[in-house]
């Protein structure tokens, strides 16, 4: 009789505690020698019920708990709620506040961005690549903080306007980042794009096709990196985003590699997005006219899409009348985006699967609420 | 004087040895003296080089590094050893125990080990064997088996598949990092440490062997587990690799032993490809000992470069790597030599 020479499939459970799940995320990777051949998503393990909390809270106290979902581009998460909020209940926004709104959204964006790059480029062991966009990240906290006093949780915008006027310093120093960044991209293109290795491990690596994720609901830079041509800015514009000239970019091939490079040219068209709305930014009142008490009629229910940093973010709320949401319901667009995982790293091994997972750009505070 | 410093400080303890008792009594005051010398330079370096690390690492990345602990953060190792120290070394369950402990005490003795080939000045080369490359070499490689039985004792699926990419990098990487060596050996014709220095006395090998120079750094980087080869312990993946389950000074003696071969393979980079001890342009009133050590520093210098500003490549790419470009350019490195030195002697040159 011959030997055999035995192998086995290993399980290995990535997560929650792991460097490069983006938070608490697990994994159930079924491993034949170093390819998977099955991934299992476990999620949950942020979850804190934001959605049912908001049924206990007036609609403006709502606002702090859509700083905690994507605490990564939370104003984006601010802006998408008041707008949803406005709907419901017919609110005018002055001028100058939705232009406002939309110089911080940019910037939120940017923020998020860049953590992507940062972390990316950590995920495929890039250390130093890290560092650099963490550094340019921290002059845009440094610009919301100066707004709202917050570098993360900024809880900035109200229904009916934003918190405050812009601060004096507001505007050069964010002049004088907008000048700084595109010598800053040059930087990364230089250190983590261009290089040799870095392409070598994102290339043609978890290729999305674009007619699968359309099916699966994906949304954001993954889908764009596919080659789909959707931007809700574009698509349906709302607030003023009809008022500017900006591109989509977008990918061919849909891999790792896509993925990020839209990432980083998006970060370009928000600067232009920004540059544009400090030109035409008007005088004016911030805050319209909004009730002492929202009450916002029985039975009118809204549903509103914009176009947050990792995809569609939606909010649904439901009124019955009190200054309270009977019920609201959040598209975290990290969520949805994060259905595709086990098709997306079957065939591929280990060190794809952080990069796979690292180019979704998840954020664990949006998928599990 | 200072050129014959250390060589002197032994002859010393030599005589004082035969002249306490039997001549045998001399060599082995002398054996004592170099092992403490190594063993301290293995101390000291390696607790000046992961300084050196994070300072480099933090200029590379625009940051200050330590620099809190005693004038410019020199303290900052020390402190570190006191915490690991104190810290307390856990033991998985489920680990297999006498192997899980045994597998740091063990991975320190290959690195001591080698350093007694390892030409530091003229005459200075602790034991100079006529094999001396193929002893390096070949105690090089016994560090591979100890780290892969500490990923395995761990009894932990990060440290097995960290311990199997170990296996498979060191056996891969080792191969065009000996045929690389050979070219060099094929100009000198002898294994001994010392010759292969005097051999360089006109030219460094790294003018007359590029390829094999090339070679040799990228199968080097592989074989001290570094960026991009630090697949071992790719922290993005794989958590620490074989070291997922190491605490304390258990976890230190791992470093110390990659510092250590860090310094090895960058003297063997040294020693054969830059001249070792050799001044160059007639600077000789410079000690050969302290060009050693500029060279050494340069070397190590260059891998810290490289490790903090690339990614990791993967593992299907690094075997591709390692078998499909290092192994045959190391062989047409060969190949060429041998024509070369051919047409030499033919041409009576």
């Amino acid at each position: 009789m011959q030997p055999r020479l035995e192998t086995e499939e290993v399980i290995v459970n990535l997560g929650p505690q792991h460097p490069s799940t983006h938070g608490v995320f697990r994994m159930i990777l079924r491993l034949e020698h170093e390819v998977i051949t099955e991934a299992i998503p476990v999620v949950g393990y942020l979850h804190r019920g934001l959605e049912k909390l908001a049924e206990v809270r007036t609609y403006t106290q709502i606002i702090p708990y859509t700083d905690r979902l994507d605490y990564l581009a939370a104003m984006l998460n601010n802006l998408g709620y008041v707008q949803a909020v406005e709907k419901l209940a017919g609110i005018e926004v002055p001028e100058r506040a939705e232009y406002i709104r939309v110089i911080c959204a940019e910037l939120s964006r940017i923020a998020s961005h860049l953590l992507f790059v940062a972390t990316f480029a950590m995920d495929v062991g890039a250390i130093t690549g890290f560092m650099y966009p963490f550094r340019d990240r921290e002059r845009v906290l440094d610009l919301l903080e100066m707004v709202s006093g917050s570098r993360l949780t900024v809880s900035y915008m109200r229904v009916g306007g934003v918190a405050e006027d812009l601060p004096e310093e507001f505007l050069p120093a964010l002049k004088k980042f907008l000048d700084d960044l595109p010598a800053c991209i040059d930087e990364y293109n230089g250190l983590i794009t261009g290089n040799e290795i870095f392409q070598a491990r994102t290339k043609y690596v978890g290729r999305l096709d674009p007619q699968v994720a359309i099916n699966y609901g994906i949304s954001g830079p993954v889908l764009r990196a596919s080659g789909v041509y959707y931007d809700l800015r574009k698509l349906r514009p709302y607030g003023i985003y009809d008022r500017f000239d900006f591109e989509v970019p977008l990918g061919k091939n849909g891999d790792c590699f896509d993925r990020f490079v839209v990432r980083i040219k998006e970060i370009e068209q928000s600067a232009r997005i920004i540059r544009q709305a400090v030109e035409q930014l008007p005088e004016g009142p911030v805050m319209g006219k909004v009730p002492k008490v929202l009450r916002p009629p029985k039975g009118a229910e809204v549903y509103h899409e914009i176009e947050g940093a990792k995809g569609v973010l939606g909010y649904y709320l439901v009124s019955d009348g009190s200054n309270r949401p009977y019920r609201m319901h959040v598209r975290a667009p990290s969520f949805i985006n994060l259905g595709l995982i086990n098709e997306m790293v079957r065939g591929w091994k280990v060190a794809d699967v952080i990069a796979i997972l690292g180019s979704i750009d998840i954020c664990l505070g949006e998928v599990d609420r | 004087m200072l050129e014959n410093l250390f060589v002197a400080i032994g002859d010393w303890f030599n005589n004082l040895g035969a002249r306490a008792g039997a001549p045998y009594w001399g060599d082995l005051l002398e054996l004592v003296w170099i092992l403490v010398a190594i063993l301290v330079f293995l101390g000291l370096g390696v607790a000046m080089l992961v300084l050196l690390e994070r300072r480099v690492a933090a200029f590379i990345q625009v940051r200050y590094g330590p620099n809190r602990v005693g004038p410019q953060g020199i303290l900052q190792t020390i402190a570190d050893m006191v915490k690991l120290l104190g810290k307390e070394i856990i033991i998985p369950r489920a680990a297999d125990k006498v192997l899980f402990l045994l597998a740091p005490v063990l991975v320190v003795v290959p690195v001591v080990m080698l350093f007694a080939v390892v030409p530091f000045g003229k005459d200075m080369v602790p034991i100079d064997m006529n094999i001396g490359l193929f002893y390096f070499i070949s105690v090089a490689s016994l560090t591979t088996i100890i780290v892969w039985m500490g990923g395995w004792a761990s009894n932990n699926k990060y440290s097995l598949v960290g311990a199997m990419r170990v296996v498979s990098q060191m056996v891969s990487y080792e191969i065009p990092l000996v045929l690389s060596l050979l070219g060099v050996v094929m100009l000198v014709g002898s294994l001994k440490i010392s010759d292969i220095v005097r051999a360089q006395e006109h030219v460094w090998f790294i003018f007359t062997q590029p390829v094999a120079f090339l070679i040799y750094v990228v199968a080097a980087c592989a074989e001290v587990k570094r960026v991009p080869f630090d697949l071992v312990e790719g922290e993005s993946e794989i958590i620490a690799g074989p070291y997922t389950e190491y605490g304390g000074m258990a976890y230190a003696l791992f470093m110390l032993a990659e510092y250590g071969e860090l310094i090895l393979i960058s003297a063997l980079a040294t020693t054969c490809f830059l001249g070792g001890w050799l001044a160059p342009f007639g600077l000789t009133f410079i000690p050969s000992w302290v060009w050693f050590f500029l060279k050494l520093n340069l070397m190590i210098l260059f891998f810290m470069w490289l490790r903090w500003t690339y990614p990791r490549i993967r593992v299907d790419q690094l075997m591709h790597f390692g078998w499909k470009v290092l192994v045959p350019l190391s062989l047409a490195n060969i190949f060429i030599t041998g024509i070369g030195m051919y047409v030499y002697r033919a041409l009576g040159w």
